[in-house]
């Protein structure tokens, strides 16, 4: 059932990620798009098709903003997608322009992700009300952190994790950030901070939580003849997942992210991997949250469910440790653009399978990376193998 | 590239300088409404509310009763086969305990929200609501919860008839 075209990925570009930028998301979306070709040593003439990711309109307040940053995106007369499946869309995106290529229909696609977040006031918490469901949710004041700590809480009290351990992602995240040239919030930071910060919805703290951010991400894809043409190093998409779980999250136990594993066991069919945990030699989870980090490191089976805080304290999760997780700071130290820092990981695993990530290297010559995103209401999962 | 690249693209604007008007900016604000019909399984439901009822949907095929109630088995993928009531009380699968507003401010009191297990409805069936009449740190994931009505005159159709779960001595 899988598709006989090889895909690759052939050059990756990355904005600072800040709370307000002076750029607007197109002049942000060009930037990494113009980073990404020229990294590729190709320019828009060589790109067949566009695809591009960017998370709820309400944030920018330009409904369609697929058509607002097409022009920056490198879109012009070209064909041209925007995918939207929520904090999910960042890896989404690349697995969207997977299939472009893999078709057979396209030989180069350039994957761009933006998001503002900061165009909206008093702050752009207030627009994700708007996410939730009118009779059962609004009128009670639901709001979102409310809902990522009710699944955080829920997941501690299933498998007895105490909140020390789950304070260790933010150190670790913040503190791998110091080496990221994009990063917002870099910090060498103890568990005490973390547990000594404000309580925003317990058992949410203040350092818990990503920040809000502006930035834009692209790759560039290509089918494997462009790719030996152009460079020595492809590397390359080797498996691609996505999928969704009931909408209806009050009727569903939020200690497992089933979505996860779900896209997780595509990707991994695809990419022949029966041994997650043996297999995959450096990992981006999506990590809004320090929990959500451990929660997907469970459903991308990379240890057993409740295992992942023990792994964490015993350093296995560290830039040098047996598993790497989230050596780029993730969204905890680097920023969440949304869409842009679901992409970010998407790079990080695409420089660190090159041998080119610098100061955030991990060791060991790393071949396979998974990187992960999740979205909608708490419900989907999207993931992509990366090989070199 | 990562190690390759001197420079990255972005230019911060510093909070102060954006309050104090001093980086050009424009202005719009959302003016529209919505009005929702509520549909043919929530309209049942909220007219049970009023009268201080919960109504469910139970499925034949897989014998699930869910709710909020829906015509339709998202699993079976088939229409619902009859409308069952449920209690008005159920146990704190999950909960947490907010000190923040909709808008990001800080709430002087914290407000207990739950995911309550309703009785009488499937295992793991619940819906998510405000825990009152309890100091947040007595509050437990399984704890004993029931509704606290509106009284009959003032109840809208709406899911805040039921002001509050409170929990139940045992
Ligand atoms: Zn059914």
């Amino acid at each position: 059932m899988f598709a006989k075209r090889r895909v690759a990925v052939v050059g990756a570009g990355l904005t600072l990620f800040r709370r307000n930028l002076k750029e607007t998301g197109r002049e942000l979306a060009f930037e990494a798009s113009k980073m990404a070709l020229d990294s590729a040593g190709l320019t828009r003439k060589d790109i067949d098709c566009v695809t591009l990711g960017t998370a709820p309109d309400a944030f920018d307040g330009i409904h369609m903003k697929g058509e607002n940053l097409s022009d920056g995106a490198g879109a012009y007369r070209k064909p041209y997608t925007r995918v939207f499946v929520g904090g999910g869309t960042g890896v989404f995106a690349p697995n969207a322009g997977w299939w472009h290529v893999a078709s057979g229909l396209f030989d180069t696609c350039l994957v761009v992700a933006e998001e503002k977040m900061s165009s909206c006031f008093p702050h752009p918490q207030y627009a994700f009300t708007t996410i939730f469901d009118p009779i059962m949710s609004r009128p009670i004041g639901m709001n979102l952190v409310w809902i990522f700590a009710i699944e955080m809480h829920r997941y501690m009290h299933v498998h007895g994790i105490k909140k020390e351990q789950i304070a260790l992602v933010s150190v670790k995240n913040k503190g791998n950030a110091m080496d990221h040239p994009c990063a917002q919030l870099p910090a060498k930071i103890t568990v005490e901070d973390v547990l000594n910060s404000e309580t925003l919805v317990h058992p949410v703290q203040r350092l818990d939580i990503s920040p809000t951010s502006d930035g834009a991400a692209a790759l560039v894809l290509a089918s494997e003849k462009v790719a030996k043409e152009i460079t020595d190093d492809p590397v390359w998409i080797d498996g691609v997942g996505w999928g969704i779980d009931s909408t209806y999250w009050t009727n569903r136990d939020l200690y497992y992210p089933k979505y996860v594993e779900c896209a997780a066991r595509m990707a991994y069919k695809m990419a022949g991997i029966k041994n997650p945990p043996k297999e995959i030699d450096v990992a981006e989870p999506y990590d809004p949250f320090d929990y959500k980090e451990l929660h997907h490191m469970e459903g991308l089976l990379l240890c057993k469910k409740g295992e992942a805080p023990k792994l964490t304290e015993e350093g296995v999760t560290q830039r040098d440790g047996d598993l790497p997780i989230n050596p780029s700071g993730g969204l905890l130290g680097v920023g969440n653009p949304i869409a842009a820092a679901g992409l970010m990981k998407v790079c990080e695993i695409f420089w660190q399978l090159r041998g080119e990530a610098g100061k955030r290297q991990v060791p060991g010559d790393p071949r396979t990376g998974v990187a992960q995103a999740w979205g909608d209401l708490m419900q989907y999962g999207s993931v992509i193998v990366l090989r070199s | 590239m990562s190690a390759k690249i001197k420079k990255y693209a972005g230019e911060r604007i510093k909070t102060a300088d954006l309050r104090a008007g001093k980086v050009p900016v424009v202005r719009w604000r959302p003016k529209v409404r919505y009005a929702w019909s509520t549909g043919i399984a929530m309209s049942r439901f909220l007219k049970e509310l009023k009268n201080g009822k919960i109504i469910a949907r139970k499925c034949h095929k897989c014998n699930r009763i869910v709710v909020p109630p829906r015509m339709y088995c998202e699993m079976c993928f088939r229409p619902t086969d009859e409308w069952v009531y449920v209690k008005d009380s159920g146990i704190i699968n999950t909960y947490s305990i907010s000190y923040l507003a909709a808008d990001a401010t800080r709430t002087d009191k914290p407000t207990v929200v739950a995911v309550i297990e309703i009785d009488g409805a499937s295992k793991g069936i619940g819906i998510v609501h405000i825990i009152g009449e309890a100091k947040p740190k007595d509050v437990t994931f399984g704890m004993k919860v029931k509704a606290v009505w509106k009284p009959p005159k003032e109840r809208t159709g709406a899911i805040t008839d039921i002001k509050y779960f409170k929990p139940v001595e045992v």
